[in-house]
């Protein structure tokens, strides 16, 4: 079987190797590279400046606001999602009560899975624009909502006010993302023996106590996962809120990935560009390794 | 476990089929009456939570779909009313003036393109991986796998020169190639993974039998792989659908553009103009393929998008 295994190697190997080296390979490597420059892109002569692209990032209000916003999303992102996916899940899986010693889904659980999981399909511009309209303050569907329940009052220009903005699209970015952990978590709830919920049900345990002490510890791994997933989400944004906002009102939304974008295309300094770009890879490391590490417990093994 | 599941099927199926269909009033006779009351009004609450959350998620979409059907003073004016009349017109003007059509055109070019490399690449470099060791094979292996850990904006500025360097910027060809190169992380992973577990000894025999390495892999392994190939295909195909970060910053020309990219300008310019249901409608054609697609084959839609976050 192993006779002739090079001329299978070259083959399957070389071209695959060949385009993501050239194109993902060597400019995550230049980056590392320009980030030491003072490149202003549009002129092709640049200096190395060691670490002074850093340095002036620290005294950077503006990095610094995008960074506190990212913090923020890795904060109530994967809170939200996860406790509001986990609860559907659980009544779409093993919410029902049925009978004596049943435990299935509510009715038409089915349905639901479909609907929740829809938004998934969008585009992240198809449901950045689509929001922007229903957050429009005059002909918005939430406005107008609010007008008709008479609550005038609460009627708010949603991506133009700096206090609500960020919340707006935070909200948007939790509506996006549900729906594939309640499929993900439903799927993990599957492979959960029944009577395990069973029992549960008969020592009497209530629905919020089968939630906290069998479903979570049961499905940690999965939930750790979402976790990871929807921290690195989190720490992103860059395209929701470039279709929703672009940073604004008053940077009020800004995210690294905005600075970055705008450093390099709006005011062309790449080597400062760069250098955000270097500080955002190590800041998704570190909270990469940190959430899998403090997420960590002891597995449960099922069967 | 599969004695478990077995079990549960069982009693599933067993005594009573009714009260399945009827989980809003709970019968449950073992707890305590007190709990009685109080689950009932959690389970009403809760089944309610289910109804409000399935309204948000699908109202802003029916609304965005009633939306394309009216004019711009039902638009504006009344926003929660239903379309007076069907506007087929918005979505003929959202096609042609709205560059709605041109944009579906360019996605499905470079998706065509981008998809069939994506796969084919991406299945062949696994297959290698994941069949064979040789020099280096683990280093090769973390290098594909360890492009996942990086955030695409960080490499923007290399790439746009990089890409500009060789001619591809503004282009759909350079597209393509880009969009392989950026997927080729995941798919390797999920594939190696999967090529692995397919059993050795069908390869043997099929080397018995005289088959080439080559043919080996292209008429045995590759129809083998085909379940873990379909999970990653919808995968890739929706990340390339939805793609917006690489398009934007290498597509600058109104007539190159994809679709998301497209829409998010068309919104933007929209908003100036006040043509609202031009846009609307451009949203509605843009939303509807994926939506429809998905209908369909929601099952393996939903299987194969979680199954790859699982791995």
């Amino acid at each position: 079987m192993r006779h002739g295994k090079y001329p299978l190697l070259l083959a399957f190997l070389l071209p695959p190797l060949a385009l993501y080296g050239y194109f993902v390979v060597s400019p995550y490597a230049q980056s590392f590279l320009i980030a030491m420059t003072d490149w202003q892109g549009l002129s092709p002569a640049y200096e190395f400046v060691g670490f002074d692209n850093f340095k002036r990032m620290i005294g950077d209000e503006y990095v610094w606001n995008a960074l506190l916003n990212n913090l923020w999303l890795l904060v109530l992102l994967p809170l939200l999602t996860i406790a509001l996916g986990l609860f559907l899940a659980t009544m779409l899986n093993v919410g029902g009560r049925g009978g004596r010693s049943t435990v299935t889904g509510v009715r038409g659980s089915g349905l639901y899975k479909v609907i929740y999981f829809a938004p998934q399909m969008l585009s992240v511009s198809i449901v950045g624009v689509l929001w922007a309209e229903v957050y429009n303050p005059r002909s918005g569907l939430l406005n107008s909502a609010l007008r008709a329940l008479g609550l005038d009052g609460l009627a708010k220009v949603w991506l133009g006010d700096p206090a609500y903005a960020f919340w707006a699209v935070l909200a948007v970015m939790v509506w996006a993302n549900v729906g594939f952990y309640v499929v993900l978590f439903g799927a993990a709830m599957q492979s959960v023996p029944r009577d395990i919920y069973e029992a549960a049900a008969l020592d009497g345990a209530s629905r919020l106590t089968t939630l906290v002490r069998i479903t979570v510890p049961l499905l940690w791994d999965t939930i750790q996962v979402a976790w990871v997933y929807l921290a690195i989400l989190a720490l992103d944004g860059f395209a929701l809120i470039h279709v929703m906002t672009r940073g604004g009102p008053n940077f009020s939304t800004d995210v690294v990935g905005l600075r970055l974008y705008t450093e390099a295309f709006g005011d062309y300094k790449w080597g400062y560009a760069s250098a955000i770009g270097v500080v955002m890879f190590f800041v998704t490391l570190s909270v990469t390794v940190l959430s899998l590490r403090l997420t960590r417990r002891e597995r449960i093994e099922l069967s | 476990m599969s004695e478990q599941t077995m079990d549960a099927a069982v009693v599933e199926r067993g005594p009573q089929k009714a009260p399945i269909d009827r989980p809003a009033k709970p019968v449950g006779g073992e707890p305590g009456r007190g709990r009685k009351v109080f689950d009932g009004t959690l389970n009403v609450f809760s089944h309610a939570f289910l109804v409000v959350w399935g309204l948000l998620t699908a109202l802003p979409l029916l609304w965005v779909v009633l939306s394309s059907f009216k004019d711009d003073a039902e638009i504006l004016g009344d926003p929660w009313g239903l379309p007076s009349a069907l506007r087929f017109d918005n979505f003929a003007r959202a096609w042609t003036h709205g560059n709605i059509g041109q944009y579906f055109v360019n996605t499905g070019i470079v998706l065509a393109g981008s998809l069939t490399l994506t796969m084919l690449l991406g299945a062949t470099a696994a297959y290698a991986l994941a069949r064979y060791k040789f020099l280096g094979s683990r280093l090769v292996y973390f290098v594909f796998v360890g492009g996942m850990m990086f955030p695409v904006v960080l490499a923007f500025v290399p790439l746009f020169k990089i890409v500009g360097g060789v001619g591809l910027r503004d282009t759909l060809p350079g597209l393509m190639l880009i969009y392989t190169a950026y997927s080729l992380p995941f798919t390797v992973f999920f594939l190696t993974a999967f090529f692995r577990t397919l059993p050795d000894a069908v390869a043997e025999a099929a080397y018995i039998d005289g088959c080439g390495p080559f043919r080996t892999f292209f008429r045995v392994m590759l129809p083998m792989a085909k379940p873990g190939l379909i999970s990653v295909g919808i995968f890739n195909f929706l990340g390339h659908w939805n793609q917006y970060l690489l398009p934007v910053v290498l597509i600058t020309s109104d007539e190159k553009q994809v679709l998301a990219q497209g829409l998010a300008n068309l919104a933007i310019s929209e908003g100036y103009r006040g043509d609202y249901s031009r846009l609307f409608a451009g949203l509605t054609l843009a939303m509807l393929p994926v939506l429809v697609v998905y209908a369909v084959f929601q099952r393996q839609v939903q299987s194969g998008l979680t199954a790859g976050q699982m791995k």
